[in-house]
């Protein structure tokens, strides 16, 4: 154990067993079956942790970062001793409490004041200690006026409130934190970040684990992001999430190509589309009558085809995930089967509600057609893409000046827009602040 | 092993906690409360006085009054059966704790003892006043070995919830198996019969495997017969449950680390 570390994890490895429907799981099967050292050997096996180390050092603030699956309440229920690990050390420092499932002693048909002793004595507090933090641990749980209440009374806030006090009650030199400040109004939680400042002022030590990026970066001194129980990266908070936000970015971009693969699948070219599409609306030339509730598809007449769709970055490269404010290109790729020369090519922008962000066409802007013959390319170059973050729809189109479409997507790409600032709203105004010099503000995020 | 088993006397505090509060929420919001405990004997009493008094009439001497002689071993019995079926299911019931909380689970099973030595300690009211009523005192010097049965019991019984426990996260048909078994238990110990009426005397070489047989015994010698002799076989069950407990304890300790995965 390295000098001054509260918690170490040095290699450590868990291995969980996974058992399958008729394996081992009664004593019939086990004597009928002579299949009990067989089936004492697992089959499967599932690794939450693979090889991982590192030191918390004292009185630090640690984060514990990933995605859904990467291990990271593992790693907390190891260092809180619930499970041992398979291979590997984990040595901690000091009295442990653990806010991972809060309020998990209680019994609902007694009354809120007795749980808090049970959960305290539970917790490892003496029924003296108890007796001088309960009124402290009421007051900061907001449940005065409830305690002497039967605890099954109670609405899951409360619930969560009280265990959440009484943990944080315990005054441990070690605080393991798995994702719970989601537990009250924000007045609660403020308070219990203040109840985490405090702590990480009289020096104890804070493990965190939570998806909440912003507040590993405001309140952590150090991070380790974990993948697929491996560990990627460990140090400066800032460096770690932005590391992890990037491969957040490329799985979701995965995730979205796989989205718009299957969007396209499902609708067919425009010739076939009147035996295959279901989802939209009449599969006529004409499409659906409102086209803005209209439900994702493709239709049109042919003779003109949008043959693909790109969406691209400032760099050229093809994407599904971009950043407001950078620009970003619709691209175009059709195909005409005759020379025409009525012709207008549509694009608009939906959000998730389905409500229009902006929608514009080649006509609206004064185009007149000329002429189109066999391949090309039209490009819809945003210069800013001024949107909060999102996930977006598209809708493409080439189509007669009367309205009549020849190639018709509804809704059959998707992109997702990030930012760092968590603005709101379906417009995005390009804008900044100005203060005059006697109202003093500073930026956080620079 | 022996660490453990050390920490376990610093969890005094909490098993006397976790006692309490499932006294207390075991008849939380039933209008008797607490007189629950002293009713549910007094109703078994009742119907077994009923059909082996006056329905299956037994003119054996030695025996009457015939509901003293019952109760004496039936209140034992019924500290042992619940206990065990409440032991055996507390690890998954308390499936949370175990998960989620760093809890020594030891201490699930053997709350389950004591809360029941509460309602059989709670229980022996009752028993003393219908030996007043009946006008059958215990006899003196026999009655002092009754705290001596009731520390054996306990220990041999902290080692059967301990194993049982243990053993039921893996094997969940325990639980059904032992309630079965525990009704084919119960009338193989001399409770509504006497260990010497004739039939069982004879099968007596079988009987000594069963240890209930050796302390429902003492206790009905204790409380109900006039000379206390089964003392001898009394202790040699006393040192072989400490044995027991201690296997049972290795055994527990064995297993806890998976219990927080299978539970």
């Amino acid at each position: 154990m390295a000098t001054g570390s509260a918690i170490s994890l040095d290699h450590v490895s868990k291995i969980y067993r996974r058992f399958g429907g008729n394996q081992f799981a009664t004593l019939k099967s086990a004597f009928l079956q002579r299949s009990i050292l067989r089936d004492l050997q697992p089959k499967e096996t599932f690794q939450a942790l693979d090889d991982v180390s590192f030191n918390v050092p004292k009185g630090s603030t640690f984060a514990v970062i990933g995605r859904n699956g990467s291990g990271k309440s593992t790693a907390l229920k190891l260092v809180a001793g619930i499970t041992k690990p398979t291979s590997g050390t984990v040595n901690v420092d000091g009295r442990i409490s653990a806010l991972i499932e809060l309020g998990a002693g209680f019994h609902p048909e007694i009354s809120g004041r007795e749980n808090v002793f049970i959960n305290g004595i539970m917790l490892g507090l003496t029924k003296r200690e108890i007796t001088q933090r309960f009124d402290e641990i009421v007051e900061f749980a907001e449940l005065k006026d409830f305690i002497d209440a039967p605890v099954k009374t109670y609405s899951s806030g409360m619930y969560m409130r009280l265990g959440f006090a009484v943990a944080i009650h315990v005054d441990p030199d070690v605080l393991l934190v798995d994702e719970v400040l989601a537990v009250g109004d924000e007045g609660f939680t403020h308070k219990c970040l203040d109840k985490f400042a405090e702590f990480k002022r009289r020096g104890k030590t804070i493990l965190l684990v939570t998806h909440s990026l912003g507040l590993v970066e405001r309140f952590c001194d150090d991070a380790v992001w974990l993948d697929h129980g491996r560990k990627l990266s460990e140090g400066d908070p800032k460096r770690v999430i932005g590391a992890y936000l990037i491969d957040v970015e490329s799985a979701e971009e995965g995730y979205l190509a796989q989205t718009d693969a299957k969007a396209q699948e499902d609708v067919a070219s425009p010739d076939s589309v009147s035996t295959e599409i279901e989802t939209a609306a009449p599969a006529t030339d004409e499409g659906p009558q409102n086209m803005f509730k209209a439900d994702e598809g493709r239709w049109g007449s042919g003779g003109i085809a949008i043959t693909g769709v790109t969406l691209r970055d400032a760099a050229g490269e093809a994407g599904h995930v971009f950043h407001t404010g950078e620009p970003m290109t619709i691209e175009l790729a059709l195909k005409a089967e005759r020379a025409s020369h009525d012709f207008v090519f549509g694009v608009a922008l939906f959000n998730t509600e389905g409500t229009c962000v902006y929608g514009t066409n080649t006509d609206i802007e004064h185009f007149e057609a000329a002429s189109l013959t066999g391949d090309g390319t039209v490009r819809f170059v945003i210069e800013a893409l001024e949107l909060v973050e999102g996930t977006y729809k598209l809708d493409v189109a080439v189509h007669k000046k009367d309205g009549a479409p020849y190639d018709y997507h509804r809704l059959l790409y998707t992109f997702r827009v990030k930012s760092r600032t968590k603005d709101a709203g379906i417009y995005r105004p390009r804008h900044h602040w100005e203060f005059s010099p006697t109202v003093q503000l500073t930026r956080t995020d620079e | 092993m022996w660490h453990n088993l050390s920490q376990l006397f610093k969890y005094r505090g909490l098993i006397q906690t976790l006692v309490v509060r499932d006294l207390k929420a075991r008849y939380r919001g039933s209008v008797l409360g607490y007189f629950w405990s002293f009713v549910n004997p007094l109703l078994l009493l009742g119907i077994y006085t009923f059909v082996f008094a006056t329905i299956m009439k037994n003119d054996e001497i030695r025996t009457q009054p015939y509901g003293v002689f019952m109760f004496c071993g039936i209140l034992p019995w019924t500290w042992f059966s619940s206990s065990l079926l409440e032991s055996s299911a507390s690890l998954i019931a308390g499936g949370n704790l175990i998960k989620k909380v760093l809890f020594p689970a030891e201490i699930l099973p053997i709350v389950s003892v004591f809360s029941n030595l509460v309602h059989f300690l709670l229980g022996l009211p009752i028993l003393l006043g219908f030996m007043i009523w009946q006008q059958h005192l215990p006899s003196f010097p026999g009655v002092l070995w009754f705290p001596v049965i009731v520390v054996i019991q306990l220990v041999f019984m902290l080692a059967c919830a301990l194993m049982l426990a243990a053993l039921t996260v893996h094997f969940r048909d325990l639980r059904d198996l032992l309630s079965n078994f525990l009704t084919l238990w119960f009338f193989a110990t001399p409770i509504i019969y006497p260990y010497f009426r004739e039939g069982v005397a004879q099968y007596a070489n079988y009987f000594k495997w069963n240890p209930m047989y050796h302390l429902i015994i003492p206790y009905q010698e204790s409380l109900f017969f006039p000379v206390f002799g089964h003392y001898r076989s009394l202790l040699i069950l006393g040192g072989l449950s400490v044995v027991f407990f201690l296997a049972a304890y290795w055994l527990f300790d064995r297993l806890r680390d998976s219990f927080a995965e299978v539970v």
